[in-house]
């Protein structure tokens, strides 16, 4: 069982970690603590490994901090599942290794504070008993995600995803 | 059908090897990877550690830079700035611009690393500007730039290009940072993303006029932003006989910006694309300026405040600062006597680099307070306190702002 952490649109890496919160300024190992600290910030304290972020357009808009991905996968963030995603933000949470899916219908089924249960390799979601099948993704990040993270691919391959 | 190619379709396939389409998946030569103080440690872990790969693949195509929190502000940041050196060293790598050379941008454009017709990344989402000098350049986060490290290659989506055409002049007291605010305001902060952006009839606006364009198409949400130079003009500019966009390549979608038409214009808290014209703001409080960034911290950039400024007095509660884009900037508006204006008007300076622009030293905001920024984003809490409001606008508009202490119109003072 895992809970829906829902967000609107443009939300940008300066609210999911403030520049001030980078490792740079603090130290790595604090990282998932500043998970949306400013923004949301009983998200840092609530959050349990397994849970799904939900979001509306441009989710992860700005600046291309990894680390803004990092902490929510350190935080144990399961999946993100968006109207659409800024394309820095997409590139460095599939290179982490983070399932993230395109999927309008099913943010708009999706409340904060669901209950759901996420089969990511699948591409499912149950919430309240009706299970949504995710939009698929496309083939490279399927084979990246596959392999676990852009690391582990290239280290099992040997070459670029589509090379 | 076959069609022309858009300058993006044309640099990727050159980099790839091979023709390209939209949508299609590329893998890439890198002309030049840059990472930074902030990024940099982040990257050197990511290549030894995930990737397990010990050296560059070519020191020559590996840049770095002491720029975002430049000179140090604490141990820990000392302790990264002291990596990169190490790792500079260690694997030989020459391009390395430590505290006080400037924003990486500039020195990227200035220093000649980024080259045209080539593909080059950077981990900081701003390295759209290089498409001012007809790279195709792209951000990057750290585990994508420790591959091009290691690998000097890249993947990429070709991305889908969309056309933006320029007329007109730009009237007195408005700059290009106002075109791009505009056109902002106009698509909205993800009008552009996973596209290429090409703006034509740009080539006669001055080239720092040009890399604000690009630099800033980041905000529509882009992959890269180029401009589109006339072909019977690439020799004028310096560039390869092949870098010009065919007359028949393919848009997604083309929007024309008439420049005499313009206003200065205002993005206001919180979004970038909560942009208007400088009328519907003026007379709002502000307690800081800051001009300067690899938006706007140019030589043009520091005479157009000075132009405004020359003989007369800051607000008493404004602090101004002001953070030249690189060290040659820096030299030559003291050369110029363009800074020195700027000083007996009472704003100060700071060390070249990227200065208070994401709220980590040199300026940070305190909660209440109010901030008028050359720079390109005003996310909440970027510089500082989340109950701080930052304003973007050209360094005409922050000039005239820091004059009056509230956001003002620089037509008034020309
Ligand atoms: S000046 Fe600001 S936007 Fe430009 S590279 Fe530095 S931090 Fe990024």
């Amino acid at each position: 069982m895992a809970r829906v952490w829902k967000f609107g649109d443009d939300i940008d890496t300066d609210q999911i970690v403030p520049g001030r919160y980078s490792p740079y300024m603090t130290s790595d190992a604090d990282l998932p603590k500043y998970a949306f600290i400013e923004f949301r910030p009983e998200f840092p304290k609530e959050v349990r490994p397994g849970d799904v972020i939900v979001a509306e357009d441009n989710f992860g808009c700005g600046s291309s901090r990894e680390y803004a991905p990092l902490a929510l996968k350190r935080c144990g963030i399961a999946a993100i599942v968006a109207n659409s995603f800024a394309r820095i933000f997409f590139r460095n949470a599939i290179n982490l290794g983070i399932p993230l899916f395109e999927d309008p219908a099913a943010v708009q089924a999706l409340n904060d504070g669901d209950v759901v249960e996420l089969d990511a390799a699948a591409g499912r979601i149950t919430v309240g008993g009706r299970t949504i099948e995710l939009r698929p993704q496309p083939r490279f990040v399927q084979d990246i995600l596959a392999a676990g993270t852009i690391a582990d691919y290239i280290r099992d391959h040997g070459r670029f995803p589509g090379e | 059908m076959s069609r022309g190619s858009t300058l993006a379709e044309k640099i990727i396939g050159r980099a790839a090897g091979h023709a390209v389409q939209p949508g299609d998946l590329a893998v890439v030569a890198v002309g030049m990877a840059m990472s930074v103080d902030s990024i940099a440690p982040s990257v050197i872990k990511v290549m030894r550690e995930e990737f397990r790969i010990p050296k560059v693949a070519d020191p020559e195509k590996v840049a770095l830079f002491v720029d975002h929190v430049a000179p140090a502000c604490n141990v820990s940041t000392a302790e990264g700035q002291a990596e990169v050196r190490r790792f500079a060293a260690e694997q030989g790598i020459r391009h390395l611009y430590d505290v006080g050379t400037g924003v990486c941008h500039q020195l990227m454009i200035d220093r000649g690393l980024a080259r045209a017709g080539e593909v080059v990344l950077g981990s900081d989402s701003h390295s759209t500007a290089y498409g001012a000098i007809g790279a195709f350049g792209t951000g990057m986060g750290a585990t994508d730039i420790a591959l091009a490290f290691a690998t000097g290659k890249t993947w990429l989506r070709v991305p889908e290009t969309m056309k933006v055409e320029l007329t007109g002049q730009l009237p007195a007291g408005v700059m290009s940072k106002d075109a791009i605010l505009h056109l902002i305001g106009r698509l909205g902060i993800d009008g552009a993303t996973y596209r290429a952006v090409e703006f034509y009839g740009a080539e006669d606006l001055t080239a720092a006029s040009r890399i604000t364009l690009c630099s800033m198409t980041t905000e529509l949400g882009a992959k890269a932003g180029m401009i589109a130079f006339p072909q019977e003009r690439l020799a004028e500019f310096g560039l390869p006989e092949w870098l010009f966009a065919d007359p028949d390549a393919g848009y997604v979608h083309a929007e024309t910006i008439d420049l005499a038409a313009l206003s200065p214009q205002v993005s206001s808290p919180d979004d970038v694309d909560n942009v208007s014209s400088v009328d519907a703001v003026v007379g709002i409080h502000i307690d800081q300026v800051f001009l300067g960034t690899c938006t706007n911290g140019r030589l043009e950039d520091i005479h157009a405040a000075a132009r405004i400024l020359k003989g007369r007095r800051v607000a008493p509660h404004v602090r101004m600062i002001i953070i030249p884009a690189s060290d040659d900037i820096l030299k030559q508006s003291v050369a110029d006597g363009s800074l020195i204006s700027l000083l007996e008007a009472g704003a100060t300076v700071s060390t070249p680099g990227c200065g208070p622009c994401i709220g980590r030293h040199q300026g940070v905001l305190a909660a209440g307070e109010a901030c008028f920024s050359t720079a390109n984003r005003n996310f909440r809490g970027r510089m500082g306190s989340p109950e701080a409001d930052i304003y973007l606008g050209s360094p005409l508009t922050a000039a005239a702002t820091a004059l009056e202490g509230k956001i003002a119109d620089p037509r008034n003072y020309l």
